[in-house]
């Protein structure tokens, strides 16, 4: 690239401006890296760690209404179910209701099964098996109240309480599991479903929610209809969906965080368009003379139009570049910090990115570049 | 010998709104290949005008303008453009050099519209710069450089793509008379020794003394030696 | 001439040269239209959310909870704890001669978004003090329910929210159907929901037990005395919580997080618009280099000059920053906004207060004085001398 010198040599006339200018798309750009990868990143959390083979069935109601354990075996039959387990909710806190832990009751080796990513050393499984108030809980819990296989620990219910009255159950760790991917935290708790459905005081026989392995994920739809359709027009209409539209529902739920996202990263472009296109027309401004220069030694119009064009492209797409850079830095921190795995930034953000800074550059220099392209030789020699 | 320049009853005039300024009237020029023309008259006579015409920057509104056996007046400012960076050169009285590129950079500013490698650019740009005197400084800014350096960079780039003809418009007007003297000095070794012919613009009678023919503008017109006065 | 005259007449003259840079000092004043407008728009919706959660409690009520639960979704009163309530010193007395009590129970109903999707909506069933306990739920539309019959009444803000909830539409709940027979407003969260007869609620849903009661008390002071006589039994593992206090604790998480986003979001908007404001006043002193020096040689002190380019970058600031907080204010000003879970979900309308556009102004000349001040002392020490020759 011969016009490579020429190009730079323009872009550092005024060194302070455009340092500025390269700093504030920077700040722009790494505020869109972080935001928008906030909103992708959730989805592609979702994509990675959840499978559409595992379909989860809740009360059509509302996720709060219980369903009868009874409906375990008619879900079981359907044809291309492969285990069904029941799900019970325990609302779980640690000494304190601020310290909520994920607790819940299931069926513990089918439960397993169901969730390949969880790891158990087969002899814990087996002493889990035995023990009936046994819990198996996540190293990351384990190692943050310093628990360990054989302790007893008492666990609050926000939720429940015991025949007795109490709403602390007090459970032995059998086991600490973890999750295979090291990223993701691993920081629940699972007991023993009977247990947990034969002590406590109300609700016996029902389950928040059955959790459904299938064989074949293309029958994943169809086989959620068929699990809607056996309790059709009964007093527990149920609503099954596969994990990943049932995780994606739930941030939905939260509100238009889209929208919000949009618009904050929308008015910083826009603000970011105007001074970047009040840059480069003031340096085309202060450079028409040389611009004419260039003319009289036979460059076209065309080309000095280019030549503005490829200023603001390396301006907006370098600093784009390293905005989005430190977005990516901070992105993982930043992720982990909300409480999501550390993923890295994801890709169509970086590309959208990139869009986006030769959107801008080329909106921001359009108008000087024309004024470069239009601008007569003979007046701007004479400085008319 | 041939003329290089030729140019028949050419008119020019500049309209701002309503005003018409008619600045060249049926003007007629020729000059010889190797000539070294000085073009003197008074302020706002029609000099620069009638030099960009030569030089290819404008357009005639009427008349015949052939420069290095091309029609200007029927060239599309594209192809225009094209012809400029083959056959002409130009020096400016304010240098007119790019400050953020050393000398070298700005010298080889017209070789970049070439097919030449970078290497070959190299070689043009330091034997141009090493003709007018300057090899030393090649790394040098404009802002590092004094006005009559500046004005050899300047011409330096005028002779790097090697053309026939060199347009120069009061070349001298920025500089005391001594350094005024080492550059038409320049200009009259690029026309004897390279045979480059030489159209320039001065007001100064000394600077025109350097040429091999002297025509004086007034009110758009041609008019001979000895019936002009000078300004 | 005095320093102030001086500072007058500089100034004056920059504000008068505004007009022919006109791009630049646009960079500036859209640059903190960004910053303030964002500002604004989000801290319009967190105080909007926190006023509707927070006016949701007053001092004058009390909440009774289960000992560990964090919501009243989560929480079930034994009937002997209900009794114990009901006979606790300090509570008002309704014109009936009632204890001013409602016990209250919470479920929860997925509902059609106007939008798209399914969204919760909690639906309260309430007793019949209810309404003197809370007289700021107020019937703008129909008619009460009556107990026994399967009919409840719905906020104005669910109403926006959801799809089909005009009176005399019907709504499926467990086991049953029910009408909605009115609209209420109550300017605080309970409009984003529906209110239904607790005891047909309960019968209706096959269960013996509400979650939480709430409590008028003759003053707030009587708190401490009703809180005494309620948890003096440990075995009704209950607690009593000041409503403003509940509610400040169902809020905080959320706003916490926000509030956290909308800093750091502006905080970075403010440094880009900071660097704008550098950037243009940086090139307003350098093309006036010449109008300033020939200032200061003719006898002008640095002061005018300093004040000047501070009073001139400032001044665009504060008009970018009202023009942002408009724009906010015209687009987003009154919207509605939603917030859920999987049990409820709270619709409020953002607000604009007079205390945000005060923070975005006092931002908007922070701004404008920081970008100001290096291109001011730039300018200020201008030699005369370089500066005139550069003509
Ligand atoms: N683009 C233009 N628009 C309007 N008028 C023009 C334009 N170019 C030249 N003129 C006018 O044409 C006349 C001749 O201008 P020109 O620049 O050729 O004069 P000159 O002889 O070079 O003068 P000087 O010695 O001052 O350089 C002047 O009156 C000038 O005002
Ligand atoms: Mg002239």
């Amino acid at each position: 690239m011969k016009y490579f010198p020429l190009i730079w040599a323009g872009l550092w006339r005024k060194r302070a401006r455009t340092c500025l200018t390269a700093l504030s798309i920077v700040v722009a750009f790494s505020l869109f890296g972080i935001m928008r990868g906030v909103t992708a990143g959730l989805n592609d959390a979702i994509a990675e760690f959840t499978s559409e083979t595992r379909l989860i069935t809740q009360s059509r109601i509302n996720i709060i209404e219980p369903l009868p354990l009874a409906f375990l075996p008619r879900i079981e039959s359907i044809d291309g179910v492969t285990s069904v387990v029941p799900y019970g909710y325990f609302g779980g806190y640690y000494q304190e209701p601020r310290n909520q832990i994920n607790t819940a009751a299931v069926y513990i080796d089918e439960f397993l099964e169901m969730y390949p990513e969880f790891v158990l050393p087969q002899e814990q499984l087996e002493a889990m098996m035995r023990t009936r108030t046994g819990a198996i809980v996540g190293r990351d819990l384990a190692e943050r109240f310093g628990w360990k296989i054989g302790d007893r620990i008492p666990l609050g219910s926000t939720i429940h309480t015991q025949r007795d009255g109490s709403s602390v159950w007090e459970l032995d760790i059998v086991g600490i599991w973890h999750m295979r991917d090291e990223r993701v935290e691993s920081d629940d708790i699972y007991f023993h479903f009977d247990y947990f459905d034969e002590s406590r005081s109300s609700g016996n026989g029902t389950v928040a929610v059955f959790m459904t392995k299938i064989g074949d994920v293309s029958r994943s739809a169809e086989i959620a209809e068929r699990i809607d359709a056996l309790f059709a027009n009964s007093p527990n209409e149920t609503f099954t969906q596969n994990e990943r539209d049932f995780a994606l529902a739930q941030i939905e739920q939260l509100g238009d965080i889209d929208f919000f996202v949009n618009a904050i990263v929308g008015a910083v472009l826009f603000t970011l368009l105007f001074m970047t296109g009040n840059t480069m027309m003031q340096s085309v401004r202060e450079r028409i003379p040389e611009l004419a220069v260039l003319k009289t030694y036979g460059y076209r119009d065309a080309g000095v139009a280019a030549l503005v064009l490829a200023e603001a492209l390396i301006l907006c797409a370098g600093a784009g570049l390293l905005g989005l850079g430190i977005a990516a830095a901070a992105f993982p921190s930043v992720f982990e910090a909300m409480g999501v795995v550390p993923l890295p930034l994801p890709g169509s953000v970086v590309a959208i990115g990139l869009a986006a800074a030769g959107f801008l550059a080329f909106v921001s220099a359009l108008p000087p570049a024309l004024r470069a392209q239009r601008l007569s030789i003979v007046d701007a020699l004479a400085a008319r | 010998m041939a003329a290089i320049v030729s140019i028949r009853n050419v008119l020019k005039g500049y309209s701002r709104g309503k005003q018409r300024v008619e600045v060249l009237h049926g003007l007629d020029l020729d000059v010889e290949e190797g000539e070294f023309l000085a073009l003197m008259g008074p302020s706002g006579s029609g000099k620069t005008t009638l030099l960009n015409l030569i030089g290819g920057l404008d357009r005639p509104d009427k008349g015949e303008v052939v420069v290095v056996g091309e029609r200007l007046d029927r060239l599309s400012s594209g192809r225009l453009a094209q012809w400029r960076a083959r056959n002409v050169g130009f020096v400016f009285q304010f240098y007119n050099l790019l400050p953020v590129l050393s000398a070298e950079r700005n010298v080889e500013v017209p070789l970049l519209l070439t097919k030449l490698s970078a290497k070959e650019r190299k070689r043009r740009v330091h034997a141009a710069l090493e003709l007018v005197g300057l090899a030393d400084r090649a790394k040098h800014k404009p802002t590092e450089l004094s006005g009559g350096q500046q004005q050899r960079v300047a011409i330096a780039r005028a002779l790097v793509s090697d053309p026939v003809l060199l347009v120069c418009d009061e070349p001298t007007g920025d500089l005391d008379r001594e350094t005024s003297d080492s550059i038409l000095e320049l200009l009259q070794l690029l026309n004897r020794e390279h045979g480059k012919t030489i159209v320039m613009v001065t007001h100064d009678p000394k600077a025109a003394g350097y040429a091999s023919r002297r025509l004086y503008v007034d009110k758009g017109v041609l008019v001979d030696r000895t019936m002009g006065a000078a300004a | 001439m005095s320093v102030f005259k001086q500072i007058f007449a500089v100034t004056g003259m920059n504000l008068k040269s505004v007009p022919q840079r006109l791009g630049s000092s646009f960079v500036i004043v859209i640059g903190m239209a960004g910053v303030v407008g964002v500002l604004v728009a989000i801290g319009a919706m967190v105080q909007a959310l926190g006023d509707t959660l927070l006016s949701t409690g007053s001092e004058n009520r009390a909440i009774v909870l289960r000992n560990g639960a964090t919501s009243e979704i989560s929480s079930i009163l034994s009937p002997q704890a209900i009794a114990t309530i009901m006979n606790a010193p300090g509570i008002a007395r309704t014109p009936e001669g009632d204890a001013a009590v409602t016990t209250d129970m919470i479920i929860a109903v997925n509902l059609e978004k106007k939008d798209g999707g399914l969204g919760a909506v909690a639906v309260r069933g309430v007793s019949p003090q209810a309404f003197f306990v809370r007289p700021e739920i107020e019937l703008v539309e129909g008619r009460m329910f009556e107990p026994g019959l399967h009919e409840l009444i719905v906020g104005r803000n669910a109403q926006l929210e959801h799809e089909g909830l005009e009176v005399g539409d019907r709504i499926e709940l467990r086991n049953s159907v029910w009408t909605i027979v009115g609209v209420f407003k109550s300017g605080n969260s309970h409009e984003s929901g529906f209110l239904a007869d607790v005891d047909t609620l309960i019968s209706a849903y096959q269960r013996t037990q509400v979650s939480s009661a709430t409590v008028l008390l003759t003053s707030p002071g009587a708190f401490d005395e009703l809180e005494a006589a309620i948890t003096a039994d440990p075995t009704l593992d209950v607690q009593v919580l000041r409503e403003p206090e509940y509610y400040r604790g169902q809020s905080e998480e959320v706003q916490a997080i926000l509030s956290i986003v909308t800093t750091v979001v502006a905080g970075i908007m403010a440094l880009g618009a900071l660097l704008a404001a550098l950037n243009s006043m940086y090139t307003a002193v350098s093309t006036r280099a010449v109008e300033i020096a020939t200032l200061r040689a003719i006898g002008f002190g640095s002061a005018g000059v300093v004040v000047s380019v501070l009073v001139e970058t400032m001044l665009l600031a504060v008009v970018g920053a009202l023009i942002g907080a408009a724009a906010a204010w015209l687009l987003f000003g009154g919207n509605t906004v939603s917030m859920g879970n999987q049990v409820s979900t709270l619709v409020f309308q953002v607000r604009m207060t007079p205390s945000l556009l005060g923070i975005g102004i006092v931002l908007a000349c922070a701004v404008g004085f920081v970008g100001g001040l290096p291109p001011a002392i730039r300018a200020s020490r201008l030699p005369a001398a370089t500066a005139l020759r550069a003509v």
